[in-house]
């Protein structure tokens, strides 16, 4: 009977989506405001943004670098049977400050930082830890979910800034002195067609609601996984899929939005 | 990790990104590009703008004197009427005229001046008279087609 089983399954959950959809937003509002808690300590903000931004670093310039290089060879490819080489630049710093910037950066992040985060505040529940912090009077949004979640939102944009320049110095390194493409053309073309509020500001607050919502999605995987050892390894999973893929669908709606 | 440390570690965090978001600014983003922002205004009116756009240059002899920043449209005559932005330097003869190139066969298109010689000087919000506008690509296409053939039916016609 476990097939007859799905159908019934399928229905609840459905009907469960809609209230876990606004306790989350609840979680999410409730965290924020707890900057104001008196249980808000900077020094452990700081400590996250050390954790999610500053050792985050390392992975992003070389991922930026690499997809900066690809960009520049792949796009040559394509524009030097247009005799149009000297689009290159445009092309490069259009397609990293509007979608690669923005995204990469939020699914790196999503992976190295978010996961750690789901894992760090689920162990934390199954060893009750959470719990402890409410028997002492210490709301546990307070303290623990709350720098994280604000770590994360200043962290993203700072390190998509980043990821945006270190991919665009790498798109130049394989255009201008490997493939040959003239470097003021280059650089000229790139500077006539992006606008700093409506490329590379947008992007940046592409940057800004991704890290948003990985932050966002991982605390709330990590805060209501089973407090189990199984629960804590099926939360984590949870967490890098459903923020990688939020962001990917958030992407396409954020480009129709803000792009058209 | 010591707390001064990790203090240092995400102040040289946010610097990074303060400096990058700078660096993007001015030379991808080219913010400098509003340096032409206490130049002078001048006007121009053409029968075709072709594809020009704000921020365009306008050069004299290949070197850049300023932008296009607006492109509107005059009801009365049906020309396109291009506001322009001059470095504050480079005086120009009213009998300055204008032209709209095209950078080698696909490139972007910009304002070239050519300067007269008169001794006055054109005033800030006057408007240039003698313009010649964008040349379109389809239309010298078919000029050119339609006059070889004319050539040749003529040709044959002496035969």
């Amino acid at each position: 009977m476990a097939f007859f089983d799905f159908i019934p399954q399928t229905g609840r959950r459905t009907l469960l989506t809609i209230p876990n959809l606004g306790a989350a937003s609840r979680f999410l509002l409730s965290s924020l405001w707890n900057i104001f808690n008196r249980h808000f300590s900077m020094q452990q903000l700081f400590r996250q943004i050390y954790g999610f931004g500053v050792r985050s670093l390392i992975l992003m310039v070389v991922a930026a670098f690499f997809t900066g290089m690809v960009l520049g060879f792949q796009g040559y490819y394509a524009l030097v049977r247009f005799g149009a080489t000297s689009a290159l630049g445009t092309l490069v710093a259009l397609s990293l400050l509007r979608e690669l910037g923005p995204v990469l950066t939020a699914l790196l992040f999503a992976g190295r930082a978010g996961s750690a985060l789901t894992a760090e505040i689920s162990s934390m529940k199954a060893t009750e830890q959470l719990s402890a912090m409410e028997m002492m009077a210490v709301n546990p949004l307070a303290w623990v979910v709350a720098p994280r979640l604000w770590a994360g939102i200043i962290a993203v944009p700072i390190l998509c800034a980043i990821f945006d320049l270190v991919g665009i110095f790498g798109g130049y390194l394989i255009s201008v002195p490997v493939l040959g493409v003239d470097g003021g053309t280059f650089w000229a073309q790139m500077q006539s067609n992006v606008t700093f509020s409506g490329d590379i500001l947008t992007g940046l607050l592409k940057a800004l609601c991704f890290g948003v919502v990985v932050t966002w999605i991982a605390a709330w995987k990590g805060y209501t996984a089973r407090p189990t050892a199984e629960g804590v390894g099926n939360a984590t999973t949870l967490s890098v899929v459903t923020a990688s893929l939020t962001v990917l669908g958030l992407d396409f709606i954020l480009t129709a939005l803000l792009f058209s | 990790m010591e707390t001064r440390a990790i203090d240092w570690w995400v102040g040289i965090f946010v610097l990074l990104g303060i400096a990058a978001l700078i660096i993007l600014a001015l030379r991808v983003g080219n913010l400098s590009g509003f340096a032409y922002d206490d130049g002078y205004v001048l006007h121009a009116n053409f029968n075709n703008v072709g594809s020009l756009k704000s921020r365009s240059p306008v050069k004299i002899g290949g070197v850049t004197i300023g932008e296009v920043t607006h492109i509107g449209m005059n009801p009365k005559t049906y020309m396109a009427r291009v506001t322009m932005r001059i470095k504050p330097d480079i005086k120009l003869p009213i009998d300055t005229g204008a032209s709209i190139y095209t950078q080698g066969l696909l490139g972007e298109q910009y304002i070239a001046i050519q300067p007269g010689g008169m001794p006055q000087n054109l005033k800030p919000g006057a408007t240039i008279t003698m313009t010649q506008g964008a040349v379109n690509i389809d239309q010298m296409i078919g000029q050119m087609v339609f006059s070889k053939a004319e050539g040749s039916s003529k040709s044959s016609g002496n035969q």
